[in-house]
């Protein structure tokens, strides 16, 4: 194992090397810089040590894994460039942004004139305003602001779970259906209103679910209510939204795991006597287990940070944590306390995620799959 | 389970849409035999096996097993097991866990399968597996475990499908003797499928040859390739030499055959044919590669002895096969066992070559397999 590493970093050339690490080496020193300036606190030296592991990971995958064959199969320039824009990529579009987002959560919203001045320090104040509040006092909790952030990620598991309620026959049955035209179709149908706006579905959806929405107004006119129901107060609307929004991400991983299943093995079980039930409980869903859980963290992590459904669906009493963390970067223009919203929500998605895939041994390659 | 359950298609008809995969089967399967369907692809014997296991029900007709008529009951309610060509083993379950599938399903405490599964593992010489994935295992031993789990459920008829086809030549010999042993410790009654005629004919007490939907004969091995009841059972079965002709006299069992290139023949008509085939009638001859021989006292076999060109000749180590020119370019071949001669022939000299009557069958004209 050692020995092909080795044997791997020799081969990369210098130009590789520029490519990859000097602009990680920059980045590492402007960070390291600017913390400095500031003085070392627990929080800078955390921040320090997270972007050196970053870095250290990337390098350490990039060099080993991909550059010697990488190299050979794509010519040096070639190879450079698409190196290039992958290294773009990870660090421009998905570690800076980040990483700054984590910053700014450990500041406080000061006045440009004092940005960089004695005041700009780094503090844990964003994160305590989410537990305690604006006093930050002693005994008194953010009740609202808690009981928002639990139940947007009670009802996000709620609509991971109902989605997957509903996808799993339907993914099931295109699985097992073996690609007629049919299905095809079926396939095609269910595709084709994702072409749609997200925003505009969900205004299509209060068109349906308002006071004198189609759905009321057909329910009278059959004369199962007589007054109108308020599908939107009632937050219906918000979770028939938000489980529509991402309900494909649920069925296509189901559908492809369920697809590549032997149909001899079900064939075989029911031949050894066994029932549906047990059918599904000891084949199928085993089998698809990989597909469930992609689909699964699909849904509950965009559900939980999901605003125009929330935004456009959601009842006049009922807020979802996204749209406070919305309210912090646009309202207040306070986007320090924004950012230390965002994260914790990030941090308690990733944490909630993981801990399910723990209790149900699922290991995180098999996502991938 | 002494004598097994026997197993009766009667008037069997399976039709997809206009297709007809099985017309009119009817086959009496006796308890504890072994049993062989055999037949090129797509001739409709894995159609059968899926009617004798409930995975579909005929279009017309009766399946019975034991006797009782399996009209309406499910896979999961019949006395039988299948297994499966590519074995379905589930991949995600261990040995044990495989093997005993048919105990859980009938709620069996986890302590009786284990005890079940190391009965079986014995069995089938895989001691101390049972904790193994079936990725883990080798082609052979995941064949046997296949065996070991539809065993386990006791069933009184074995249903195959071809499970040898995906082993390599060695392993699906010695897997032949196995699979014949554990029928013969076991004693039920196991139907096989299969394309590989060395396969039905080493294994089964009987045979049933299929062609496109129809059995075309059911008879011992022995049956089955010394008195073929049509040309084509003729050519799938085993290779055969074919002499085209018309019938000059029939007399009793015999028949002299007016060939179109090889002369009179003499030969016996195949006990099907008996009574039918008439003077003048269009007729099919067969003689086996290692029926013929080098005619060493010439005149003396007048009508059962012919005489070609030599084309071609190949030495196989344990045999020598001579091509020579037949019927319609098709070659004429002999098979003479390799008892240190030297070669037998040189290319363009002419041979006469005898047989004996009992080794040459006539029957009326008809399609030969497809090469």
């Amino acid at each position: 194992m050692g020995k092909t590493v080795a044997s791997k970093a020799e081969k990369l050339s210098i130009s590789t090397l520029l490519i990859s690490i000097i602009p990680i080496v920059i980045i590492v020193l402007v960070l390291f810089d600017t913390l400095v300036s500031d003085g070392f606190s627990a929080a800078s030296s955390l921040i320090v040590g997270l972007i050196i592991l970053w870095v250290a990971v990337i390098c350490g995958v990039l060099a080993t894994e991909l550059f010697s064959d990488f190299f050979r199969t794509n010519g040096r320039l070639l190879g450079s460039v698409m190196l290039g824009l992958v290294a773009f990529w990870i660090i421009v579009l998905i570690l800076l942004p980040q990483l700054s987002m984590l910053d700014y959560s450990f500041r406080y919203n000061l006045p440009p004139s004092e940005q960089g001045g004695p005041k700009d320090v780094y503090t844990l104040a964003n994160y305590r305003h989410l537990i305690y509040g604006a006093g930050g006092g002693e005994g008194t909790y953010n009740t609202v602001d808690l009981m928002v952030f639990l139940r947007t990620i009670i009802a996000a598991m709620a609509v991971t779970v109902a989605d997957l309620i509903l996808c799993y026959p339907l993914a099931y049955y295109l699985g097992q259906s073996r690609g007629s035209g049919f299905v095809r179709l079926l396939v095609v149908l269910l595709i084709i209103p994702y072409w749609i706006n997200e925003i505009l579905r969900a205004f299509a959806l209060k068109i349906v679910f308002a006071d004198g929405g189609i759905l009321n107004a057909a329910m009278m006119k059959l004369g199962l209510i007589d007054q109108p129901i308020d599908f939107i107060r009632a937050d219906v609307a918000l979770y028939a939204g938000l489980g529509y929004a991402y309900i494909l991400l649920m069925l296509f991983p189901m559908y492809n795991a369920i697809e590549s299943l032997d149909r001899n093995q079900i064939e075989a079980a029911r031949d050894m006597g066994a029932s549906w039930i047990r059918i599904h409980r000891r084949i199928v869903i085993p089998h698809a287990k990989p597909g469930i859980t992609s689909g699964m963290t699909m849904v509950f992590m965009l559900s939980a940070g999901a605003l125009a459904a929330p935004q456009i669906l959601g009842g006049p009493s009922s807020l979802w944590f996204t749209q406070l963390v919305y309210q912090w970067f646009n309202g207040s223009l306070n986007w320090q306390q924004g950012a230390a919203y965002a994260i914790v929500l990030l941090v308690a998605s990733i944490t909630i995620v993981l801990t399910f895939m723990k209790i149900f041994k699922v290991n995180m390659g098999d996502i991938g799959k | 389970m002494a004598g097994g359950v026997g197993v009766d298609l009667e008037n069997l008809w399976i039709r997809f849409g206009d297709f007809v995969a099985v017309r009119d089967a009817n086959v009496n399967i006796n308890g504890g035999d072994f049993f062989s369907f055999l037949g090129p692809s797509g001739c409709g014997k894995t159609t059968i096996l899926r009617a004798i296991s409930g995975f579909l029900q005929p279009s017309e007709g009766r399946v019975l097993i034991g006797g009782n008529d399996m009209a309406g009951i499910g896979p999961n309610k019949r006395p039988t097991a299948l297994i499966f060509q590519n074995l379905a083993l589930f991949p995600l379950m261990k040995i044990w866990e495989n093997i005993t599938f048919s105990m859980e399903v009938k709620g069996a405490s986890s302590a009786e399968r284990r005890k079940r599964a190391d009965e079986l593992l014995e069995m089938i010489a895989l001691e101390g597996q049972g904790d193994k994935l079936p990725s883990e295992l080798s082609g052979g031993q995941k064949q046997r475990v296949a065996i070991a789990r539809a065993l386990c459920a006791e069933p009184d008829v074995l249903l195959l499908d071809e499970p040898l086809s995906a082993l390599d030549l060695k392993l699906r010999q010695h897997m032949r003797t196995e699979l014949r042993e554990i029928q013969q410790r076991v004693g039920i009654t196991f139907i096989y499928i299969t394309h590989d005629q060395g396969e039905a004919l080493t294994m089964s007490d009987n045979v049933a040859v299929m062609r496109a939907g129809v059995i075309e004969q059911i008879g011992t091995g022995h049956d089955v390739y010394d008195l073929p009841a049509t040309p084509f059972v003729a050519s799938f079965v085993g290779e055969n030499n074919v002499f085209r002709g018309r019938i000059l006299e029939v007399n009793g069992t015999e028949a002299l055959i007016r060939t179109n290139r090889s002369g009179d023949l003499l030969a016996q008509i195949t006990p099907a044919a008996r009574g039918v085939l008439k003077p003048g009638d269009e007729a099919m001859m067969f003689i086996r590669p290692e029926a013929l021989s080098l005619v060493d006292d010439a005149g003396a076999h007048e009508k059962t002895s012919l005489t070609a060109k030599v084309v071609n000749e190949e030495f196989e180590g344990n045999s020598y096969s001579v091509f020579l020119e037949g019927d319609g370019g098709k070659r004429i071949k002999m098979s003479l066992p390799n008892v240190g001669q030297d070669r037998i022939a040189s290319k363009g000299e002419d041979l006469t070559l005898k047989y004996e009557l009992r080794n040459a069958v006539v029957m009326p004209a008809g399609e030969l397999a497809a090469e």
